[in-house]
């Protein structure tokens, strides 16, 4: 198995704090790496740089061996990554189903000429894209809300769509920050369900989360962050055991 | 007889003025459909005016190739407009295309050979009416090909959210910088369509209060749906029209009662309709649901 | 440049001091643009103009009455067309649509009442000594304005750094929702700053109508621009840089007009603020916080 997503000696400073401090790790191909550690150790950062939406002040992020530096958000996506938002960034005034409509995007292949003259085969491709949208809001169980404008959709159905969002890219790499924050253990479950499955479909997955169960059955493998910094990597519960964690979470000057 | 003929030809006024403002209101929108309040359409439409006229007027060119020229020099200067412009956020984005509409006005003002603030007069009158609502038909119809299409929706998420579009793979700048260039393009082919009607173009006609007025044509008829700028444009051509009758039984005259109707329109909208005259029909029967609802 | 222009300069300046900062304190406490200033700017001059040509009142009256009148605009216009407004996602452009509504009723009602054209001051209520100094020809009126200006000026600056509404304004601006949590009345403090920052605009309206002895309901229009102009190079929300950025911008253009001509006076303000809003959008002094991510 390859590496997809590899960080090497990470760093991201702010004014005089070292929000990323040398991370490394890597994610491997069609696995589920969970990435945990208290609030504040720096995940949402390194989704941030592993996204494009912050480039790092020092180390590298490559994506399949390409070095992603420099290179804007739109061109990282088309690398073949998707990500969801720790604060949920959908489209508010835009409904479910046209959310995940836009989440295709890179794959849309139609010519704006045939667009613009109204011809049959670009109806058609916008046809099959709808289609695609609502089969992936099915699958995350919002099949009933499609036409809702997500605004007025709850938050663990808001989370949903997102994720249905993300998945419409048929991305090789998916960024979860947080996915199932605010959400009942039921939704939870569907959710670990969802992403067990993505990744046996080939896609990789980065999951940020605070719920450790959820990453214990989830996730393959797991990098532990505190300060910026990795304290602990491996299979999960190798993990779980790990001394240095067990301080992070509960024991130290919190 | 003749009293007929007055009648049509002031109506006919109205009609092409009507079509015009739409253009124009268009040429914001193009832009506000993305999320940017760019107000250059001032200036794009002096440049397509003064562009078109000088070559009918001074070099005899038959008007279609004028009209081409005014459509086609606004979209190179939205370019190098654009670039740098597009960046900057909300208001700055605003009031730096206001300068440069301001800039296009003063050069106009201080270069001699098109007889600065005076203008230009004798045009020829080239423009017919259906010529105006042709070019609204095709505006019309490429913002109603875009609704629904990869691009439609990636304006769409621009405007929502830019950040979040970008790691979606839009190339944002892309777009904001097409919609910049469809919009120059409407407001030079408005501005030469006017200059060639009333036979005249000054300065003045594509001053700050132009662009003010073009963006009051876009909000009031609603910039939720691509045909709410035009819905807009013919509500408050038309309007004036209607008082310049009914201010002297008001005992009013019609130059500020228009001013001050415009303003409670423009504020009663802004406060009460926020999406627009368009947004009525869905708001009326939402309310009509919740009163039906809660009996 | 001769001390006659600095002069020049300086007083112009101090009219686009006075202007700015009102337009720059409404935006840092709302993060709005109010395009009515430009109206107030309007009316307060008509009503000095008013008062001192139909009451015949003296200048030194009529002018803090039209500053106070200002204020009490700023007051209408807060209520009617910014309050209602505040919990809108899209409060920015909303808001300047609703102020533009406003200054389109403020010009109706002072065309119907004073009429279109331009209005003089009555001849002999303007003082007109000159005064020898710095090498050039003052009148005793350019200088009341200057003075009227810096007063108007450490007023202000008391106001802002002194007073406990002065601080309130400030935490506001700051953020509201911090504001609220300390305890302070958020909307008071919102009118306030209305009301001051109109008065300040309602004052540079009267100075300018007494420095070029003219009043007309479009006056507001050249300023308004210039103001943008002042504010953006200033950096907005920054009260420090509009006083700055005034000055300069009076000075600059004296120089212009004495070297190139009055017709460049214009253009070159504007292609300053082109390239400013281009090149460095926070202006000298303001929060660097404008670009996109």
């Amino acid at each position: 198995m390859s590496a997809l997503l590899t960080l090497d000696r990470v760093e991201r400073v702010f004014g005089g704090v070292r929000a990323v401090d040398g991370a490394s790790f890597e994610v491997r191909q069609g696995t589920v790496h969970g990435l945990i550690g208290p609030n504040g150790a720096g995940k949402t950062t390194i989704i941030n740089l592993v996204s494009g939406l912050l480039q790092p002040t020092g180390g590298a992020v490559r994506i399949e061996g390409l070095p992603t530096r420099g290179l804007a958000p739109y061109r990282i996506a088309a690398l073949g990554v998707a990500r969801t938002f720790q604060n949920i960034r959908l489209f508010p005034d835009l409904t479910a189903r046209d959310n995940v409509i836009v989440g295709a995007h890179l794959r849309r292949k139609e010519s704006l000429l045939a667009r613009l003259l109204g011809l049959a085969p670009a109806r058609e491709a916008e046809r099959l894209v709808r289609e695609r949208a609502e089969s992936l809001l099915q699958r995350v169980g919002l099949a009933d809300r499609m036409r809702e404008k997500v605004k007025n959709l709850s938050y663990g159905e808001q989370r949903r769509v997102e994720i249905a969002r993300a998945l419409h890219s048929e991305p090789k790499l998916l960024l979860l920050d947080e996915p199932t924050a605010g959400m009942n253990p039921v939704e939870v479950e569907a959710v670990a369900l969802l992403i067990a499955k993505v990744a046996a479909e080939g896609h990789s997955v980065l999951l940020v989360e605070h719920n450790v169960r959820l990453v214990m059955d989830v996730c393959h493998f797991v990098t532990v962050l505190d300060f910026g910094k990795v304290i602990a990597e491996g299979p999960p519960a190798k993990v779980a055991e790990d001394p240095a964690v067990i301080t992070a979470y509960l024991g130290g000057p919190q | 007889m003749e009293s007929l003929a007055e009648l049509y030809s002031t109506y006919q006024s109205t009609l092409a003025y009507v079509g015009l403002n739409a253009l124009l209101a268009l040429s914001v929108y193009a832009t506000l459909s993305c999320g940017q309040l760019a107000l250059s359409s001032a200036g794009f439409a002096a440049i397509g005016a003064y562009a078109a006229s000088i070559l009918t007027l001074n070099f005899h060119v038959a008007f279609p190739f004028a009209l081409l020229a005014a459509v086609v020099l606004p979209m190179i200067v939205a370019v190098p407009l654009g670039l740098p412009v597009l960046r900057i956020r909300g208001v700055f984005l605003a009031i730096a295309t206001v300068a440069f509409g301001e800039v296009v006005r003063l050069g106009l003002v201080n270069w001699d050979y098109v007889n600065g603030a005076q203008g230009l007069v004798a045009i020829p009158q080239k423009t017919e009416v259906w010529m105006v609502y042709v070019a609204v038909a095709l505006a019309l119809l490429l913002f109603a090909r875009l609704r629904g299409s990869k691009w439609g929706f990636a304006l769409e998420a621009i405007r929502e959210d830019e950040p979040a579009a970008r790691t979606m793979g839009i190339h944002t700048t892309v777009y904001k910088l097409a919609m910049l260039v469809v919009g120059a393009a409407l407001a030079g082919l408005a501005g030469a369509l006017e200059a060639h009607f009333s036979f005249m173009v000054a300065p003045n006609g594509f001053a700050f209060g132009r662009v003010v007025d073009m963006l009051v044509f876009a909000v009031v008829g609603g910039t939720v749906a691509y045909y709410g700028p035009v819905v807009g444009a013919a509500f408050l051509t038309i309007l004036p029209e209607a008082l310049r009758v009914i201010a002297p039984l008001l005992g009013i005259e019609p130059g500020p009662l228009r001013a001050l109707v415009n303003g409670v329109v423009l504020l009663l909208v802004i406060l009460f309709l926020p999406n627009g005259i368009v947004s009525l029909p869905s708001r009326l029967a939402a309310r009509r649901k919740a009163r039906s609802a809660a009996a | 440049m001769s001390g006659q222009q600095v002069i020049n300069g300086l007083f112009l300046g101090g009219i686009y001091a006075l202007f700015a900062l009102g337009y720059t304190l409404v935006f840092g406490v709302l993060d709005i643009l109010n395009l009515a200033h430009a109206a107030v700017f309007m009316l307060a001059a008509f009503v000095a103009l008013t008062l001192v040509s139909a009451a015949h009142a003296n200048l030194l009256v009529a002018l803090p009455v039209a500053v106070v009148f200002a204020g009490l605009l700023g007051l209408v216009l807060e209520r009617i067309a910014f309050r209602p407004l505040r919990g809108r996602s899209d409060s920015n452009i909303s808001g300047l649509i609703s102020s533009l509504a406003m200054a389109a009723i403020f010009e109706a009602i002072a065309h119907e009442i004073w009429g279109p054209n331009t209005a003089r001051f009555p001849f002999d209520t303007l003082p007109d000594q000159q005064l020898q100094i710095l090498g050039g020809v003052v009148s005793r009126l350019q200088l009341t304005i200057i003075g009227v200006s810096l007063g108007m000026f450490l007023v202000l600056w008391w106001l802002v750094q002194r007073t406990r509404l002065g601080r309130e304004i400030r935490a506001v601006a700051e953020s509201p929702r911090a504001a609220r949590v300390l305890g302070v009345n958020v909307d008071r403090a919102i009118a306030w700053a209305f009301f001051i920052s109109s008065a300040l605009g309602g004052a540079a309206g009267v100075l300018f109508a007494l420095s070029f002895n003219s009043v007309s309901p479009d006056m507001g229009r050249g300023v308004e621009l210039k103001g943008l102009a002042v504010i953006i190079l200033g950096g907005m929300g920054s009260m420090t840089g509009a006083v700055v950025a005034g000055f300069a911008l009076g000075l600059t253009e004296v120089l212009v007009v004495s070297h190139l001509g009055g017709s460049y006076r214009d253009a070159v303000s504007f292609a300053a603020l082109f390239l400013i809003l281009v090149l460095r959008p926070r202006g000298l002094f303001g929060a660097p916080s404008l670009r996109e991510a």
